[in-house]
Order: structure tokens, then sequence, then C-alpha cells
């Protein structure tokens, strides 16, 4: 079983008396892809800050693979790759030598730098222009080099900090793929942070979200829809031309996978756990109604998103 | 297995060849350049009515070429006494902030090394870049005065000029760390150059103007004004260095105060040895350092505190 490299507890940070941060308890896992979710001015970058000894926390803990940030930052920035979200490079020098650059920080001499740059360069699909100044590339660019510049010092943790941000749908695609397929050949455990949820779910073997400085939720995506979606995540809506008896509305009820049915006049708002819309037509039809409207509709991970956001669940606990 | 490099020396390695790339530095060496080719030939053209006048007791021709003028443009203490804050503060003034906007601070933050070796080995890639470029332009201008006028100069003026090419470079340091301790506090580069510049602007124009104000205020009698004046003067760095660089080239100034003509009285009119001379304008060098220290420890406390995010 891989062990836990970083772990947080209680970890607060105060600004001026704002709680950036509240308490925060999180531990991950040795190789794992964890999403650190939530709107802008959630708290995650400042996380990410203490994570790594760059702002203090005014309390809690951090281990990074054992080491505290606060007082020995040193040996966790030599395991640890950080990508800030607004990442900048020296313009007027190339993609290579700035990650040369980088490594050397490091104390890679210049030799190796340079060879393990350009492979790097090749990897994150920069090769070509490898030579070229950073002042003539893309924002996609500069994230890309931004991910060689995080691996050079060959860390066991990257942290990503809003990395899709900017970028266009497509290089968002490959960008991800790119980070999981890294941290799955090399074992790397990654933290990233975002806003967008349905953007790196695809990649997140787990995601925590956070909102206002606390951590809402935490699991496995599936797990949180689970979660949230009890009563089943899908809703569908029945409108008939008659008046609806308490009997036909009992045996839908009754059908397997119903968890909720709301009648409001002649409208019928059915919460299932799977798509029933046939079976609660025909049972409509055949006791006689004329059905005017029937649609379903499927919360999908964005709606567990907005529900979250959108301040649904207090204190994490399931409304 | 190579050496491994020392973080300290990688960055102070790219911040030198930051400078030495840069437009600003070229521009700038390029003004003190002209400038100083302007004077060394008006003083080659008219050191010989100074060689005319040269006799035993004041042999020193060859400071001449660092001090003399013709009118027409300044010698070389006051070009590099009117250059010399500007280069420290275009040096200085936009360090700690064009990083920070840029976002290159917390790339390189994040990288194995303590946070203050970021903003000393700005300082320190700055004041070795001075140096070079000071000791080239006072070595050329020895160089070649030696060269067209086949004259050398005595250990003595050599230490005097070596030192005055020392104490330079302290005086652009002390701009230099007046320009980075802007920087950290103004998150516009643009903000705090203007700020260095008001400062600067301060001391060459508006000081001497306020000082002259008071010492009329406050004295009637001419002496009493002088000696204020005098006085004030060493408040201002600028009038700190014009002052060391005064007395460091002109062997033959002895004081830096008035004399009473008891303390003259039975003295002999001859220069003063360097030993003398440095003596006399230690307090000098003293404030000198301390300013330049102050501003660095300010900015140096602000930089490990300030917040790495914007």
């Amino acid at each position: 079983m891989p062990g836990t490299i970083i772990e947080t507890k209680e970890l607060t940070k105060l600004y001026n008396g704002y709680r950036a941060v509240d308490k925060l308890s999180l531990s991950i896992k040795e190789g794992e892809i964890f999403g650190l979710l939530g709107p802008n001015g959630a708290g995650k970058t400042t996380t990410i800050l203490m994570l790594l000894g760059l702002t203090e926390a005014s309390s809690g803990e951090v281990r990074i693979a054992g080491y505290d940030p606060a007082r020995e930052p040193m040996k966790v920035k030599r395991i640890v790759g950080y990508l800030p979200d607004q990442v900048g490079f020296y313009e007027n020098r190339t993609a290579l030598e700035n990650i040369v650059f980088t490594a050397r920080l490091n104390g890679i001499d210049e030799k190796t730098a340079i060879k393990t740059g350009e492979d790097l360069l090749k990897t994150v699909g920069l090769a070509e222009v490898g030579n070229k100044k950073v002042a003539t590339f893309s924002k996609g660019m500069r994230q890309r080099l931004g991910l060689a510049d995080v691996l050079i010092k060959d860390p066991q943790i990257i942290i990503l900090d809003e990395p899709t941000i900017g970028i266009d749908p497509k290089g968002v695609n490959d960008f991800l793929a790119l980070i999981k397929g890294l941290s799955r050949e090399r074992g790397i455990t990654v933290l990233l942070s975002s806003h967008l949820l349905n953007q790196v779910q695809k990649i997140c073997d787990r995601v925590g979200i956070f909102i206002k400085g606390r951590l809402r939720a935490l699991g496995e995506i599936g797990e949180l829809a689970n979660e949230l979606l009890k009563r089943g995540n899908i809703e569908i809506r029945v409108s008939v031309k008659e008046e609806l008896s308490d009997q036909v509305v009992g045996q839908i009820k009754s059908l397997s996978g119903i968890s909720e049915v709301k009648v409001k006049d002649r409208e019928l708002l059915i919460q299932a756990k799977e798509d029933l819309s046939s079976p609660i037509a025909k049972l409509l039809i055949d006791a006689g109604f004329s059905l005017l409207h029937l649609s379903t509709k499927e919360y999908g991970l964005e709606d567990i998103y907005q529900f979250y956001f959108e301040g649904g669940i207090e204190d994490g606990k399931a409304s | 297995m190579e050496k491994q490099a020392n973080p300290f020396a990688v960055l102070v390695q790219k911040e030198i060849s930051d400078y030495i790339y840069s437009w600003k530095f070229l521009i700038l060496i390029g003004i003190i350049m002209l400038t100083t080719i302007g004077s060394l030939i008006t003083i080659l053209s008219i050191i010989k009515d100074f060689a005319a006048n040269i006799d035993l007791e004041n042999s020193f021709l060859f400071l001449n070429l660092f001090t003399a003028s013709d009118g027409n443009l300044p010698p070389f203490i006051t070009i590099i006494g009117f250059l010399g804050p500007i280069m420290g503060l275009a040096l200085g003034f936009d360090v700690i902030n064009v990083e920070r906007n840029r976002g290159t601070i917390s790339r390189v933050l994040a990288q194995p090394l303590p946070r203050d070796y970021f903003i000393n080995s700005k300082f320190v890639a700055a004041l070795l870049v001075i140096g070079v470029a000071i000791f080239s332009i006072g070595f050329l201008i020895m160089g070649f005065s030696i060269l067209t006028l086949g004259i050398y100069p005595s250990l003595d003026e050599l230490l005097r000029i070596v030192f005055f090419l020392i104490f330079t470079c302290l005086y652009i340091a002390f701009w230099l760390n007046l320009g980075i301790l802007f920087s950290t506090i103004f998150r516009q580069s643009a903000t705090s150059a203007l700020a260095g510049l008001a400062v600067w602007l301060f001391y060459t124009v508006f000081y001497s103007m306020i000082v002259n104000l008071l010492a009329n205020a406050f004295y009637n009698n001419q002496a009493n004004i002088n000696i204020f004046l005098s006085k004030m003067a060493r408040l201002s760095p600028i009038g700190l260095y014009n002052e060391l660089t005064t007395i460091l080239l002109t062997p033959s100034i002895r004081t830096t105060g008035a004399l009473s003509f008891e303390q003259l009285y039975g003295a002999l009119p001859s220069t003063l040895p360097f030993s003398q001379s440095f003596l006399l304008i230690w307090p000098h060098i003293c404030a000198l350092l301390a300013g330049s220290f102050i501003c660095f420890a300010i900015s140096y406390l602000i930089f490990v505190r300030q917040e790495i995010r914007a």
C-alpha cells in the first residue's frame, strides 16, 4: 500500500482576521492524482503556498514526505515541483535556457541539465521550439514549458495551480493526458487545483471540494456523486391532461428505483435512480391518462459541482 | 561528475548576463563613455597649462585628469557623480517588482534555495556589474593618458585613483540599494523608477536650495552660514560623495572645515599624503556605507516578509 505523502492537520491561514483556509485536514497518498476544486478565492493557492512553505500557516500542521515545509523548506522544495497559476518565464531567454536555469538552481550541473531539458521538451511536445525565446510562446506552450520546468528536478510531488486556465479545450485534454501519463509512468504524486471540475475530473483519482477556506467534500468523483445524489440522479417531469389520482401516484411510487415523487396539479416531478420514463409513461397511459409532456434530466458532474458551490451543503453535511 | 553549482552563483550569473544584455545598461554605459571621452579629450588639450604650473610640492599632475576641466565639459568626477546615481537607480529600480509582475519570482522561490538568495543575488550582481564598469572606465582613462602624455601615476596617485573608483562604486551602490528598496515597496516599476528619480532630483536640485534658505533664515553671519551649509551638505549623499572625491583627488585640501588663523599659523603649505587624506574622508565613507546598508536592510526585511502571491 502506498503511504501518505502529503498530510495536513487543521491547517488554518488568517489574513487580517479573514480565514482564507479554515482547519483543512487532508491526506494524499503516494502516486495519487488529487484535485483541489473550488471557486476563485476559495483558498486553493494559499493552501498550496503553505504546502510549499512559501507562506506560513497561522496554525495547524503540514507534512510533505515527513518534512515540515515551514521548518525545512529546502528539503520540501527539493522534492516538490510547483507550477504557479500565473507561471512566468524569462521572456528574452529560450525555453531550454529557462528550464536549464531551474535545473541549475536545483544543483544539477549544466551538461546534465541541458540533456534532461531537451528530453523533457520532447516529452511535453516543445522540442521544435526549444531554442526559441519564450516571448513568442502561446499560453498553451507556456503551460507545457511550465510542466517541463517542474519536472526537470525529478520531483516526487508536483503541485499545479490552475494548470488548465487559459488553454483551449483540446489543449486542456492533451495537457491533462500528459500529466496523467507522467504521473503513472514516473509514480509522481500530483496535486492540482482548478475551478473547472469537468476538466480535471477525468484525471483525478480523488477530489476535494474546497469552498470559502473549508473542505466541503472529499472523495472519488463517483462517491461524491453518490453521496449527493442519494435520491437518484434522474429527474423526470411528467404532465398530463387529467387530474392525477392518488392511486396512480402510488403506483408510480412503487416502481423500483423511484425515490421521490412530487405532485403539483397535473404535473409530476419524480426523482429516480435510473431512467424510468417509459414504464412511467406506460403506467399513465394504461391508467387512461393523456400524456402531454415527459422529459428526463440527468444530473451530471457539473450539477454536483454547482450544488456544492451554491452552498447546497453546509458544514460538510448533505442537505 | 561536475561540481554542483551553488544556487547563489547560478542566480548571480543569470542576473549579470541579464544586465549586460539589457538595453538600459548599454545606453547608460554609452552615455558615460561618451561624456568621459569628451572630458578626457578636453583635459588632454589643456593639461599643458597644468603641467606648466607644476612644482615639486604639488606634483599630482595625473590626478588632474580626473578633476580638471576647461569649463565646457565637466571633469570626470563631476560626470560620474552625476551619472552614477542614475546608473545605480537604473540597475535597481525594477529588480524585484518586474520578477513579481512576470510571475517568475514564485517559480524561482519554489526551488530549493533560501528566500534571501533572491534579493542578495540581485544586489551582488548589480554591484559586480557596476564595479567592472567603473574600474574599466577609470583604468581606460589612466591607460589612455599614459599612452598620449607619456607620464605615469605615482604610487600615491594610483592609490588615490583606485580608492576613488572603489568609493564611486560604493556611492553608486547606495543609489542601487535605494532603487532595490523602491522596487520591493512599489509593485509598478514605473512608480519605483519615478520615486528613485524624485529622491535624486531632490538632492541634486532642491536640497541645496532649501538648505540655503534655512541658512539665511537662521544666521546672518557669513562664516556661520558657511559652516551650516557644509554641515548640511554632509546629510546629502551627493554632498558626501562630492566632498569625499574632491578631498581624495586633491591632495592640497587639508581640512573639511574652516580653520582659524591660529590653526593655520606655522602650517607648511604642503599637500597631504594619501593616508592623511584618507583619514579626512573616513567619516564620509562610513556615512555612505551606513546609508547603503540601511537601504538594503530595509528592502531585505520587506522582501523576506512579503507574501509571494500578488
